[in-house]
């Protein structure tokens, strides 16, 4: 396990061919069941969650509303909930169900050795 | 700029539907398309709306309250994104409309697009208007940093982050009307002292005479702010950012910053650009139609009616309600008329009410007048031909319903004038609400009648959550959601039923507690994932449900609880508490308020290791070491070597102690030793909100026992009270005695079967001082000290295995529970830095 704040910033690249960047953020284990971690790739900080059915999904790691940190918040399949002051968004699109702005969300998931892989446009 | 919202192409069929588009997303664009979809508009058009800012559609009233802090800006959104996407509108947030093309029906925008339409609305409201002041723009024709005005969340966001830099301290605010004296309010809560310059000759004078204007000058006086009237800025002083303002023939005035609240402007630019009539704003008929254009509309303040222009939201509900009916062709017949503006509301925490003529002007007007000036109170109605054509109440809105009912339909007065000022021996509150007339409004920002909420119960809706959701009433700024509650009661003649929903003990899991603890414990569920897969509807779990299940499930299980830590909340998962830049608080546990040399020494020691920015003694006599990051959390427990003190979590916190009879010479019991008693036995067990006790030695009370969930007060004869559902904080309660007792020993006994009580009765978040009062204090005696239900061994059992169960969580720092447990979740430097002292 790795307790780093840089997890993640030392990683494999590759380039789809179609203009994406593939990253590769290490393994799935330091992302616990039903918890989000951040991870700074490519100067952009993004959190990325590992939901109770197992997928993964990744948005963008700070709040638009306060700035609070969004891998600290709370999530079921559909949403996340900012620990500040608990605005919500939803895990698919990035929307705010409550009135704040939207993050961004990256598509992510886990390659066939269990290497969590994110892909930047 | 970019399209927030834009449609799915889910069909290729052709759309029929005409073309709707909406200049302007403010409060009367949203509700004109509100009132549009409510007549079945969906079918008829596909609707656009342009909104300047890049935002959804927000409450401008109440950024008073933004900038005072007691909102946030998220909390005051009328329409979410959401709402645009689940009714099919096109939102296009942040983009500007330049030119409207009424030949060939086209917008074109900001963003270069030109969008076609078949009918247009236009409602692009108002801006601040900024009087010219020599030295208001830098030589690069920006606003001089400093300078702001008060119309948006920008405005207001910029103005309290501006507000909240160290070396900021002083403000001046021109304008004394109504935005003005809220701006001086809300800048007074960051800290900022603060003149209001005005150039009238008293305060509010657009709203009452110079005798109400005196008295406000005085409630507005004494909360602390400078008021300087028939004074005109005409010059704004420093060259890089604000140091102070010139008036003409007075004294120049020092300042960090200068907010204009000189009144609003209509914003007609577009209108005038495109060649439509415009006046002092844009000019409609009683259908709200622009003259001699069939197919474009206005509504909001942008519009001139009849010669009036409104500043105000209530005439702009009227105008929408009508413009929706042309529109949908829902009822050609629809007129606006105007509106009579009597305006109520709050400023600066003074209740103000206006209405009409501020005084008499004929010569047999009557003028009937209260001053009381020392109180902040001042009444004033003019009377014509026994109707009320104006009045003006400040400091006390007790009669103000009943007023603007009187005003609006020129109701018959009572021959005694003085019944109009006051209530004398009149009915009381309940019979208040059975006579006010159907069509008096109680919501003020939403616009809605006692009628329309008589009419909605009628419909079937008896839930007042659900009459609040069904008419918008009580979800502007609030304030009126009391009369809202009483209007519902009375209507539905006692036969109100509570929302089922609010009485879930978590809303993802349909189920009261009591239920939903049968369930848990037949069921032999252990964990919060298996609660959601058991009970909740189609097994989904539920963000906002799981920290209320991660407490009840440790209550019910004690030591056999399945501990998943995504269900906690993220203080429970690293065991401090998070603070508003995404650092930690941590406070060790210092055991009735008692500590020593050299715990002390390791504290300092700590705060100067990891350089700590704040360290603050805490109200329940414990240190605080402010704005820890996450990583640092367990060395910084290490260097400590003290177990947690609880200061984050729903569950049992501290027991505040005064020094009790080992040195204090009026102290009758050993406060300090029960106290230290009481929490080394309760220590951390959770609860459905947070507990804090305190044990006094004498009844001088030095620890505040009355007003805590549980409070301990030694009484002569060495015996001791005990006060359960006492409270301090945002409400303010006494407790009720429990019992009065004999020995240390059986206060602990019944502290602790009262507290495993309220873990298993309560609801989730409901402090003792509302629980207390619900089940009843006589109820409680019997259950606890009398034991009338034969309760008390299960209770003491199972709060025995509770304490048993108790662990140290900062015991976790060598053994993290999960991965990256500690890890850091941003960088810092990016959020909001909370200032060092």
């Amino acid at each position: 396990m790795s307790a780093s704040p840089d997890a993640g910033q030392g990683t494999g690249l590759s380039n789809t061919g179609q203009g994406a960047i593939l990253h590769v953020l290490g393994p799935l284990d330091q992302v616990p069941v039903g918890e989000g971690r951040a991870f700074g790739v490519a100067g952009e900080q993004i959190a990325v969650f590992r939901l109770r059915d197992g997928s993964l999904r990744a948005v963008s790691a700070v709040c638009p509303h306060k700035g609070g940190p969004i891998a600290d918040g709370t999530i079921d399949q559909a949403v996340v909930m900012c620990p500040l002051h608990q605005h919500a968004f939803e895990l698919d699109t990035g929307c705010s169900t409550t009135g704040a702005g939207p993050l961004r969300r990256y598509p992510v998931f886990a390659d066939g050795n269990r290497n969590i892989v994110l892909r930047l446009p | 700029m970019t399209t927030l919202a834009s449609r799915s192409a889910r069909t290729k069929t052709v759309d029929s539907r005409r073309r709707l588009v909406v200049i302007g997303n403010g409060m009367a664009g949203a509700r004109a398309v509100e009132e549009i979809l409510a007549r079945g508009g969906a079918v008829q058009y596909r609707i656009t709306m342009f909104g300047d800012e890049p935002y959804g559609n927000y409450n401008r009233i109440m950024l008073s309250h933004v900038l005072s802090g007691e909102e946030d800006t998220g909390n005051i959104f009328l329409n979410s994104l959401a709402w645009y996407r689940d009714n099919d509108i096109t939102l296009h947030a942040g983009v500007r409309v330049d030119k409207i093309d009424r030949f060939a029906k086209l917008v074109f925008s900001g963003d270069g697009r030109a969008t076609p339409y078949d009918v247009l609305i236009i409602a692009t409201g108002s801006r601040s208007h900024l009087p010219p002041m020599d030295g208001m723009y830098t030589p690069g024709g920006r606003l001089l940093p400093g300078i702001f005005a008060f119309r948006t969340i920008d405005d207001t966001t910029g103005m309290v982050s501006y507000a909240q830099q160290d070396h900021h301290h002083r403000a001046v605010v021109i304008g004394g009307g109504l935005l003005g004296l809220e701006a001086a309010r809300g800048l007074q809560s960051h800290g900022i002292d603060v003149e209001v310059v005005h150039s009238g000759g008293h305060l509010m004078n657009a709203q009452m005479g110079p005798d109400g204007g005196a008295v406000l000058r005085r409630s507005v006086e004494a909360l602390g702010i400078g008021v300087h009237t028939g004074s005109r800025t005409t010059a704004v002083l420093g060259a890089d950012r604000v140091r102070g303002v010139r008036l003409r023939d007075k004294p120049d005035i020092e300042c960090d910053m200068v907010v204009v609240a000189a009144g609003i402007r209509p914003n007609v630019d577009v209108a005038v650009t495109s060649g439509l009539p415009v006046e002092r704003a844009i000019v409609v008929d009683d259908q709200m139609r622009v003259p001699d254009e069939d197919e474009i509309y206005a509504v909001g303040e942008c519009i001139q009616h009849r010669g009036e222009v409104y500043g105000l939201v209530a005439p702009l509900w009227e105008q929408a309600a009508v413009l929706a009916d042309h529109v949908t062709g829902a009822n050609p017949k629809a007129a606006y008329l105007g509106s009579r503006t009597a305006t109520k509301l709050k400023v600066a925490g003074v209740d103000v009410a206006s209405m009409g003529l501020q005084a008499p002007e004929r010569d047999t007007d009557e003028h009937v007048v209260f001053s009381e000036p020392s109180r902040g109170v001042f009444k004033s109605i003019v009377i014509r031909d026994s109707k009320i054509v104006g009045a003006t109440l400040l400091g006390d809105s007790r009669k103000v319903a009943y007023l603007t009912q009187a005003f609006d339909r020129g109701l018959p007065l009572p021959d005694e004038r003085v019944s109009l000022l006051f209530d004398i021996g009149g009915p009381g509150e309940e019979a208040g609400v059975a006579e006010l007339a159907g069509d008096a409004q109680v919501c003020n920002c939403n616009g809605v009648s006692k009628q329309t909420l008589v009419d909605t119960v009628a419909g079937g809706c008896t839930t007042l959550a659900g009459v609040m959701d069904a008419t918008r009433a009580g979800k502007g700024c609030g304030s009126c959601k009391l009369l809202v509650r009483q209007v519902v009661e009375w209507a539905a003649d006692g036969a109100v039923e509570e929302d089922p929903a609010a009485a879930y003990y978590v809303p993802g899991v349909p189920l009261e507690k009591a239920a939903l603890m049968k369930a848990i414990r037949e069921q032999g569920l252990r964990s919060v994932s298996a609660v959601f897969a058991a009970l909740a509807p189609g097994g989904a779990e539920d963000a906002k449900s799981k920290m209320g299940l991660a407490s009840l499930l440790k209550m019910m299980w004690a030591g056999e609880y399945i501990d998943e830590r995504d269900a906690r909340f993220v203080n429970d998962r690293v065991h401090a508490n998070i603070q508003r830049d995404g650092t930690f608080s941590v406070v060790p546990q210092m055991k009735g308020g008692v500590t020593s040399p050299e715990q002390l020494r390791r504290i300092a020691d700590v705060a100067d290791k990891y350089k700590i920015p704040m360290v603050k003694l805490t109200g329940g006599q414990r240190i605080d070491l402010l704005g820890v990051p996450k990583e640092d959390l367990p060395k910084v427990w290490a260097d400590l070597d003290m177990p947690s003190g609880y200061a984050y979590g729903k569950s049992f916190r501290t027991v505040k102690t005064c020094v009790g009879q080992e040195y204090c010479r009026f102290g009758t019991g050993d406060s300090t030793r029960l106290g230290i008693e009481i929490e080394s036995r309760f220590q951390g067990i959770e609860s459905p909100a947070k507990l804090k006790l305190a044990v006094s030695g004498c009844p001088r009370n030095c620890a505040e026992s009355l007003v805590k969930d549980v409070g301990v007060v030694a009484v002569d004869g060495g015996r001791w009270e005990i006060y359960v559902g006492g409270a301090a904080g945002a409400h303010i309660r006494k407790g009720d005695l429990l019992a009065t007792v004999d020995s240390p020993e059986t206060v602990k006994l019944l502290a602790g079967r009262f507290m495993q009580y309220y873990r298993e009765r309560a609801n989730w978040l409901e402090r003792t001082y509302a629980f207390v009062p619900r089940v009843g204090i006589e109820h409680l005696r019997a259950v606890i000290v009398d034991d009338a239900e034969g309760l008390g061994a299960q209770l003491d059992a199972a709060m025995q295995e509770s304490v048993d169960a108790y662990v140290d969580p900062w015991t976790e720092r060598d053994d993290p529970f999960t991965p990256g447990q500690f890890r850091t979740s941003l960088p810092l430097e990016v959020l909001p830095q909370v200032p060092v002292r």
